[in-house]
This record gives C-alpha cells, sequence and structure tokens, in this order.
C-alpha cells in the first residue's frame, strides 16, 4: 500500500475514534462543558495534560529546532518541562482547592477586584489566540504534505472535527480525546526514534543512543555526540555540545529564556484550567506529576531525535553529488521545506556554516516529519507520525478553544456582562462561544498574519509576566493586595509587550548589544516577571490589607481537604 | 474550619520548607548544573555524553520528575500527620 492510502486509513480512523468519544462524553451542566464534572482521575488527566500542552510545535518543530541549536536548545527542554516543577509545588494544588472554573475567577475573587478578573481574562484571550491560530496552521499543513489536499481544506477538515468534540462535549469530551491523542502521538513520536536508535547505535533506548557509539558505517565504535562536533568543526559551525560560544545563544540569554518559558509554562490558562478537573488538591498534585511523566518521554526523546538526525542528515547529504541524493530528499524538495543551489556549479551539495558557500537549506520542521523516510520506516510508520502530528495540533487547539469559550461566557459573559444568566443559557453561550472561536481560529490558519511565529514569544512572556507572580503571590503571602496585584499586572504586561514590540517590530535589526542586560525578546518575560512580583509586594505595603473573608479564603486554599465545589 | 489553628500553621511551615528544599534543587540542576556550570561539568563525560550537557538535556529532567513525586509523596503524608486531609 502507497503512503498516501496509509496515510488515509490512520488519520481517517484516529478521526472516528475522536468523534466516537465525543459522543459518548457528551454533557449537559456548566461543570461538565467547563472542569468534566471534577470527576477526571490524576492519571488521565495526566495524559490530558501532556496532550494539552505538547502542541505542533514540540511534535513537529522542536527536534528539529534542537538539531540546529545544538546545546542552545536546551531552553526548550529544559524551559518546557520544569515549569511543571512550579506548577506542581506552587500552583496546581491551591487552584483546585479553590474550585470554581476559570483562573481570571481565581483572580478576581482572590483579588476583590473585577477589574482584575477583566484584565486577567483580556490576557488569557490574547493568550490562547495566538496559540491556537499556530495550531490550526499545524493541522492544515499535516494535511498539506501527507493527504496532498491544500492548506485550507485542511484547516476547515480541522475545525469541523474540533467544533463536533469541543462544543458537544465540552471539556469532559475533550479531556478524553485528548487522553487518545496522547496515546497516539508518543507510540507516532518514539516508532521511528526506537528505530533509528537501534539503526545507528544498536541501542533501542533513544536517550541511551544518543550518547552511544555507531555499531557500523564509516564512523563505527566513535561516539556520536564526538562525531556531531567534530562534523560542525570541519562545516564550520559552532560545535554542537559546545555551550556559550561565538555563533550561539549568550548565558545570561539561555538563562532568561529558559525561566521565561518556566513561568510561562506554569502560568498558561490552558493547563492551569486542567488541574480544575480532578476531585481534589492531592489528586491534582499526583496529576502533575503524571502529566510531567508523559510529557517526560517526548521532552527526553526529542534531543536523541536532534542528534540522530543531524547526524543523518550532514552524513547523507554533504559532499554527495545532488544526482545521487537520496530519494527523500527529492520528496521533500517539491515541499520547499529542502533546497539546494549549487553556488560553485560543481554538481555536489555542500553544507557549510558559511553563509556565503552553502548550498542547502533546510526548514527544522523536516528533521521529525522526514525521520521516517530518512531512516526507510515503512509506510505506515510515516502515516503514524502524520496522525501522531495532527493529535499533537488538535488536542492543543482543543484546549484552548475550551478556554477562550469559558473566559468569554464565565468571566465575561455570566461575571460582568449578563449577571442574571441561568445554567442553560450560560451553557448555551458557552457552547455558541466554542463555536465562534473555531471559526476565528480557522481564520487565521487559512490567513495566518505574518507574525505568528514571533508571537510565540509574546504568549509565553505574557503568561510569566502577568498571571504566573500574581497567582503565587494571591496564595503565599496573604498581604498581596488588589492595588499591588493590579498595579504588578499591568507594569509586567507594559514592560514586556513594549520590548518585544520594540525589538520584534520597531527596530528588529537591532543586535544583542543593544538588548538590555543582554537579554533577547524571547526570555525578557523573565525581567517583566520580577518587574511584577517587585512591584505587588512594594504596593501591598503601602495599600490598606485584603478584607477579612479574603484572608479567610487564603487560609482555605492552602489546606488540601475536600473542597466544597456545590455552586 | 474545625482544625486548631496550631496545627494548621504546623502544617503550612512543614509545607513550606518541604517547598523550599524541592526548590533548592530545582535550580541547582537546571540553572546551575544546566546553565551556569555547563562549561566546567562538560569537561567530564558521561558514556559519550559531556556532563554538562546532558544535565541539560536529559539529567535535569528527570530530576525534575523525581522533585514532584517527591512532593506528592511527602505532601500525602503531611496532610495525614496534621490531620487537613
Amino acid at each position: 500500500m502507497s503512503v498516501q492510502t496509509w496515510t488515509f486509513i490512520v488519520i481517517g480512523g484516529t478521526f472516528a475514534l475522536y468523534i466516537g468519544i465525543a459522543l459518548a462524553t457528551r454533557v449537559n451542566t456548566t461543570s461538565g462543558f467547563y472542569v468534566a464534572g471534577r470527576g477526571v482521575p490524576p492519571i488521565a488527566n495526566g495524559m490530558a495534560t501532556a496532550a494539552d500542552w505538547m502542541s505542533a510545535a514540540s511534535f513537529i518543530s522542536m527536534a528539529g529546532l534542537i538539531s540546529f541549536m545544538g546545546y542552545t536548545g536546551t531552553i526548550y527542554l529544559m524551559g518546557w518541562t520544569g515549569g511543571y516543577v512550579l506548577l506542581a509545588l506552587l500552583l496546581a494544588p491551591y487552584l483546585r482547592k479553590y474550585g470554581k472554573f476559570t483562573t481570571s475567577e481565581f483572580v478576581g475573587d482572590r483579588y476583590y477586584s473585577q477589574t482584575a478578573r477583566v484584565v486577567a481574562a483580556s490576557c488569557t484571550l490574547f493568550i490562547s489566540f495566538t496559540y491556537i491560530a499556530g495550531q490550526m496552521r499545524g493541522v492544515g499543513i499535516v494535511f498539506s504534505r501527507f493527504l496532498e489536499v491544500d492548506v485550507s481544506t485542511g484547516v476547515i477538515i480541522g475545525m469541523a472535527l474540533v467544533f463536533v468534540y469541543a462544543t458537544l462535549g465540552g471539556m469532559r469530551g475533550i479531556t478524553y480525546t485528548q487522553v487518545a491523542q496522547y496515546c497516539i502521538l508518543i507510540v507516532a513520536y518514539l516508532i521511528p526514534a526506537i528505530a533509528v536508535s537501534y539503526q545507528m547505535t544498536g541501542n533501542p533506548f533513544p536517550q541511551l543512543g544518543f550518547g552511544a557509539r555507531f555499531v557500523d558505517g564509516p564512523n563505527a565504535g566513535l561516539f556520536l555526540l564526538e562525531t556531531i562536533d567534530v562534523l560542525h568543526r570541519e562545516l564550520g559551525f559552532p560545535e554542537y555540545t559546545a555551550a556559550f560560544v561565538p555563533g550561539k545563544k549568550a548565558m545570561i540569554d539561555v538563562f532568561a529564556i529558559t525561566l521565561a518559558l518556566m513561568a510561562g509554562t506554569a502560568g498558561l490558562p490552558h493547563v492551569l484550567i486542567r488541574f480544575y478537573t480532578v476531585p481534589n488538591a492531592r489528586a491534582a498534585r499526583w496529576s502533575a506529576l503524571w502529566a510531567l511523566v508523559f510529557i517526560s518521554i517526548l521532552y527526553t526523546t526529542a534531543p536523541a531525535v536532534a542528534t540522530f538526525a543531524r547526524v543523518n542528515m550532514i552524513e547523507t547529504l554533504n559532499g554527495v553529488p545532488y544526482s545521487e541524493a537520496p530519494e527523500w530528499f527529492n520528496n521533500w524538495e517539491t515541499t520547499g521545506l529542502i533546497s539546494f543551489e549549487d553556488k560553485n556549479g560543481d554538481g555536489a551539495i555542500l553544507y557549510s556554516g558559511d553563509a556565503a558557500t552553502n548550498e542547502l537549506t533546510i526548514d527544522p520542521d523536516i528533521m521529525v516529519l522526514a525521520n521516517p523516510e530518512i531512516a526507510r520506516l515503512p509506510a505506515w510508520v510515516v502515516a503514524l507520525v502524520a496522525a501522531g502530528a495532527l493529535a499533537a495540533a488538535l488536542s492543543t487547539a482543543a484546549g484552548l478553544l475550551l478556554v477562550i469559550a469559558s473566559t468569554f461566557s464565565h468571566d465575561l459573559g455570566k461575571s460582568f456582562l449578563l449577571p442574571g444568566l441561568t445554567e442553560g443559557r450560560e451553557l448555551l453561550l458557552a457552547r455558541i462561544a466554542a463555536g465562534g472561536s473555531v471559526i476565528v481560529a480557522g481564520y487565521f490558519g487559512i490567513y495566518p498574519p505574518g507574525f505568528v511565529a514571533q508571537v510565540v514569544a509574546f504568549a509565553f512572556g505574557l503568561a510569566a509576566s502577568s498571571f504566573f507572580p500574581i497567582l503565587v503571590l494571591g496564595v503565599f503571602s496573604k498581604r498581596t493586595t488588589k492595588e499591588g496585584a493590579i498595579a504588578g499586572m499591568i507594569a509586567g504586561i507594559l514592560f514586556t509587550a513594549s520590548y518585544i514590540n520594540y525589538f520584534r517590530f520597531i527596530r528588529p535589526e537591532a543586535g544583542a548589544d543593544e538588548w538590555l542586560f543582554g537579554i533577547s525578546p524571547e526570555g525578557i518575560g523573565a525581567v517583566g516577571m520580577l518587574l511584577n512580583f517587585a512591584l505587588a509586594l512594594i504596593v501591598s505595603r503601602f495599600t490598606a490589607p485584603p478584607p477579612e473573608d479574603v484572608q479567610r479564603l487564603v487560609e482555605e486554599i492552602r489546606l488540601p481537604g475536600e473542597a466544597d465545589n456545590s455552586m | 474550619m474545625s482544625k486548631n489553628k496550631r496545627d494548621i500553621a504546623a502544617y503550612w511551615r512543614a509545607n513550606l520548607r518541604l517547598m523550599a528544599k524541592l526548590l533548592a534543587v530545582w535550580f541547582v540542576t537546571s540553572y546551575g548544573l544546566g546553565i551556569l556550570f555547563v562549561e566546567s561539568l562538560n569537561r567530564f563525560n558521561l558514556g559519550g555524553f559531556p556532563l554538562g550537557f546532558w544535565f541539560a538535556q536529559q539529567g535535569s529532567i528527570y530530576v525534575f520528575v523525581v522533585l514532584i513525586l517527591i512532593y506528592a509523596r511527602r505532601m500525602d503524608q503531611l496532610d495525614k500527620e496534621h490531620g487537613v486531609d
């Protein structure tokens, strides 16, 4: 059977599964729609959180980015896992104990202020829309590459699917589809990684394989990482494993970006909301553990995939006459993701760290997507990778969609604009909001604003500099006042947003020597976060302490106990 | 709230102590071993890995998992000891 037939079968099968789950998990209460009736077991929530969290970027792009960045790729590996430690220790159990439905709601209650809630709700919408556009785009790209349909058709199919299970099943439907999507995406990620690791090093564990020796070929007996470092030196790239050498990010920047990504992870509304779905605070802690376990399986494999792909790519292409290039090279050339320009006219592919002589241009996304073909794995594995990439994109899109819907119907609708809303009406509003957001997200997927990639830095920076500090202070510092929180949030957001805006859009040509302390826009959220913390603490000292009942609320959420969530 | 105030205060202090210890390890492994001291550690090898590189791309992630595991287990115990579960 051809790759395309396999792809149709595998993707069709997974989609039927998602729809089946949606039908089986329909809901008709707001509690079911927003927080899956709080009945999700910790392991299931861990899997759902993992799928929710790992987006098209984690699945498709991350390993490829690392394979070009070498050591510096650590910012993603640590940044996107270390945040779970913060989440587990500082936020998840307390937000669960507080109960209710959204993160903005917590901000509003804890800081006894509708303004705080509306600011939080606006940040939530901005972060989530930014993020979801990228997911829809990912769906479209997978469809167009593997099924040869147009990107727009792909986006529309993806939209229709998410529309069905998000509006029907709400959080309950999304949770159980995400569990299935996690299983599909992790199998799809591991099979090629294990196969390649075994082929190259004889070790079936990719986590160990990339520190092992080649079993055969010209480098038999040499360590993989040592070989890449040698190749990099010969070709004029900075060494793969070297940390802060010229041509790579500086130490302070790596530090700041990692911090911003960690704090951003812990402050992302679609991740936080997942912890509202478990039965109690204790389950929230265990569920954070399971989430990180499931995420780690992919995240410890990714740097191995990056290393294998890097060696494979250089060894199979560099110095090879173009006419003898492997078949996958020509297959992917048609997508424009990889291209060859014979600058010196010798007919052979020259790969070099020197832009003037380099003849090979490679999009990082190709490293995961073309991996099965490079390793000559059977057609069904290629199809599985396509289904895995779709699972990653769709699961994240659905999680974001629910956050957007609940922010509209619950934070802005019920509490702010239409206070008298009955439960049935609120549920209807939530479904309409979910449906409407799918359409907006789909539109941005088909006509992506040119700056999607840039605004992802924005999403993390904003989550780190707005939510994270005031959520943590909300639990750990009873004395933090409404004025402190609002001042902190606004200062954090304004500072981070203006910095990113200035260096991304107004003066993108400015280099590291003009950056504040040498910190790039990607990492500036870390500074915004510190600013938010500092200002919130200082302003709180000079304003009247929070009212009695708010202080009691804080005392209460600090105790795990069975939460009373009868609302 | 039926629990007496002293118990609750002791529970909260124990929680903060545990958190402080775990976050110290979190910081030292990720930012210390993985970033600040990565170059000195890279002079040593762990099999085919430069040591600092291994901490940055593998070790730190394993440590994160273990930290949350310890936290979840210890907190379950604390909940019981202080009767707040």
